[in-house]
């Protein structure tokens, strides 16, 4: 009954402020609908080259969509002509040498430029061997009918010369059609951040929100006020783990929903999955919330404690794969709770993971939370002893 | 009577510092006892220790006949903090009823004990009210309100009078007279003179000790002046003149 009238308490001041509320609900679907945008248009880039004394058969061999163009004709050096034009980078032909110059500001436009150098030299090489294969069967042509005239002459009938064959050899084209395991020919780095971001934006919220709440209630002096009836101290942090966990899972849903419906992302695995994951790291971030809402002074001190608690787990939540870290990074990667839950997220959204797959995370992700709980009801005990 | 708060020789502290000693203080049932004493005298602390929230350093108290720190205790005091802790988002009956549901008051009751204790303080107009809305002295009475509404043996004010007009205090007095005559027990602490001379039973506390003990009528004849105020003033002077010698 005590946790019943926790829960509502909780609850009901969650509902009467508005403003939280939109920074919820709405705060998560506004930033998702800016990055979904942001990585939309990063499929577009064009890098624009200069060239100067250039071979035009190099120069058919670059353009790409991506790559644009420009001839120059100017004796400037390239790193004033880059930066006179704001060009991407410059690429000069002296005899057989050719000397790059990238601006390499955008190391997107950088990459383009040199993938497409080397796109070219292998288009190149292999059109070269094209045609030294076609001039080869043309003289092997020759001399056969050479070699034909020859053995008439002699009265021996001929093999015939197998011509065609290198010829088709040279002119072979390979189609490629690509399957993807996961997701489509459209999938972009959002499909990826999408999981990840799920996962984060629910622990923000939810180590914030309560963190600040657990804090306002030692600051006004409601918790010693509620800690001199007889209510247990689990009482309280289990009313507030419902209480908040269920706003927890609206925020899920509303972000499940909003993805699925105004970006068309499917998610593979199961919604129920989704739910208990965010709910266990709705937990986890409550229980960190109001442990580290004992060391703050203030809302103000709370909000100086996300880039030391939050900021961290984002590097080490999947944005940057974890298996390329040295040693030492992936170490601290396996103490950071979001690496559990946004790994276990991607698992489920973009590989439709099961719950064999994923249940070690959940279960560390549970311990985690177990150990944050009992530090909170040991820090309890500073207000009433028993 | 029945004694309803027994101390015996508690001493009270954290790490080395010492909050309060040698407390001895006995309240029996259905009487008024007044903590006196200056802001950080140790009024507070001795009241956290009795309801249990700190455990005793040494010495014991007993409350309702159950050695403190008690959990369950805590049912049976209703207990007024020295600032307003209420939910401010909250109306004043949604932190009336919250704090009834705390306490272990039953649903069915909450509605009617609710009204009584709001009708005390004059609250009953104003309870769909937010808390936020609620001027310094309406936030007052709410908190003795949630005291009152458990309708427990013990009552414990802190400062129950502060920032509470003259007109409201006399009628909350007479409110604590009539709870007391029905056989509650009453523990106040004040560092308002007024508020000592409607006690039935009078504690002076000063620099963590218990300077003077007794009903006003006794304390006035034993100090020979006219009011309670000097009373505390010539104990202290006696106090100073004691820790001189030492």
């Amino acid at each position: 009954m005590r946790t019943r009238g926790m829960i509502k308490r909780v609850m009901t001041e969650m509902l009467r402020d508005k403003r939280t509320l939109a920074l919820m609900f709405v705060a998560p679907l506004l930033i998702l609908t800016l990055i979904y945008f942001l990585f939309q248009s990063s499929g577009s880039t064009t890098a624009t080259l200069a060239v100067k004394n250039v071979d035009s058969t190099l120069q058919t061999a670059l353009k790409n969509d991506n790559l644009k163009l420009k001839a120059t004709t100017s004796d400037d050096s390239a790193k004033r002509i880059i930066r006179q034009h704001d060009y991407a980078g410059m690429l000069v032909q002296k005899g057989d040498k050719l000397t790059l110059t990238l601006a390499n500001d955008d190391q997107t436009k950088a990459t383009i430029i040199k993938s497409s150098l080397q796109a070219a030299q292998i288009k190149l090489k292999t059109k070269a061997a094209g045609a030294a294969l076609q001039a080869q069967a043309k003289a092997i042509k020759q001399l056969s009918t050479a070699l034909a005239a020859a053995t008439k002459a002699a009265g021996i009938t001929p093999a015939t010369p197998q011509a065609g064959t290198a010829q088709a050899a040279g002119s072979t084209t390979y189609q490629t059609k690509t399957h993807y395991l996961y997701g489509d020919k459209d999938s972009t780095f959002f499909d990826t951040l999408l999981p990840i971001l799920m996962s984060f934006i629910v622990f923000f919220f939810v180590f914030l929100i309560s963190g600040i709440a657990l804090l306002r209630e030692r600051t006004t002096g409601t918790l010693y006020r509620l800690l001199a009836t007889p209510v247990r101290r689990g009482e309280i942090i289990t009313g507030y783990l419902t209480g908040y966990g269920l706003f927890a899972v609206i925020q899920t849903l509303l972000i499940v929903v909003f993805t699925m419906y105004a970006f068309k992302i499917q998610i593979l695995g199961s919604i129920w999955l989704v739910i208990l994951i965010n709910l266990l790291l709705a937990m986890l971030a409550l229980t960190m919330g109001l442990f580290i809402s004992t060391f703050a002074g203030s809302e103000f001190q709370m909000v100086q404690f996300i880039p030391v608690v939050v900021i961290p787990q984002i590097f080490f939540s999947g944005i940057i794969p974890v298996v390329t870290m040295p040693g030492w990074l992936q170490a601290i990667a396996h103490i950071m709770p979001l690496y559990y839950g946004a790994g276990a997220m991607s698992q489920v959204v973009e590989k439709g993971a099961g719950l064999s797959a994923i249940w070690p995370d959940l279960l560390v992700m549970l311990a985690f939370a177990a150990v944050f709980l009992l530090l909170n009801v040991q820090t309890m005990k500073k207000y009433r002893q028993v | 009577m029945a004694t309803t708060i027994q101390v015996t020789d508690l001493n009270q502290g954290y790490g080395k510092t010492t909050v309060l000693s040698d407390i001895n203080l006995t309240v029996t049932a259905g009487e008024i006892l007044a903590l006196i004493g200056p802001s950080g005298a140790g009024k507070t602390t001795l009241v956290s220790t009795i309801m249990g929230m700190l455990r005793p350093k040494s010495g014991t108290v007993r409350v309702l006949d159950t050695a403190v720190p008690n959990r369950a205790l805590l049912a049976k005091i209703g207990y007024m903090a020295q600032t307003d802790a209420l939910y401010t988002t909250l109306t004043a009956r949604e932190n009336l009823h919250f704090f009834g549901t705390m306490m272990g008051v039953p649903r069915a009751q909450q509605d009617q004990q609710m009204a009584h204790a709001a009708a005390v303080v004059n609250l009953d107009h104003d309870l769909d009210k937010a808390v936020a809305d609620y001027s310094g002295g309406m936030k007052r009475r709410l908190s003795l309100a949630i005291a009152l509404l458990a309708d427990p043996p013990l009552l414990i004010l802190d400062e129950p009078t502060v920032g509470i007009d003259p007109e409201l205090r006399q009628q909350i007095w007479q409110e604590l007279h009539r709870l007391a005559d029905a056989g509650k027990t009453i523990l106040l602490t004040t560092h308002v003179m007024e508020d000592a001379e409607e006690a039935d039973e009078l504690m002076m506390i000063r620099g963590g000790v218990a300077i003077a003990q007794g009903t006003p009528a006794k304390l006035l004849a034993e100090y020979q002046v006219p009011t309670i105020e000097d009373v505390f003033l010539k104990a202290g002077r006696v106090q100073d003149a004691h820790t001189r010698n030492d």
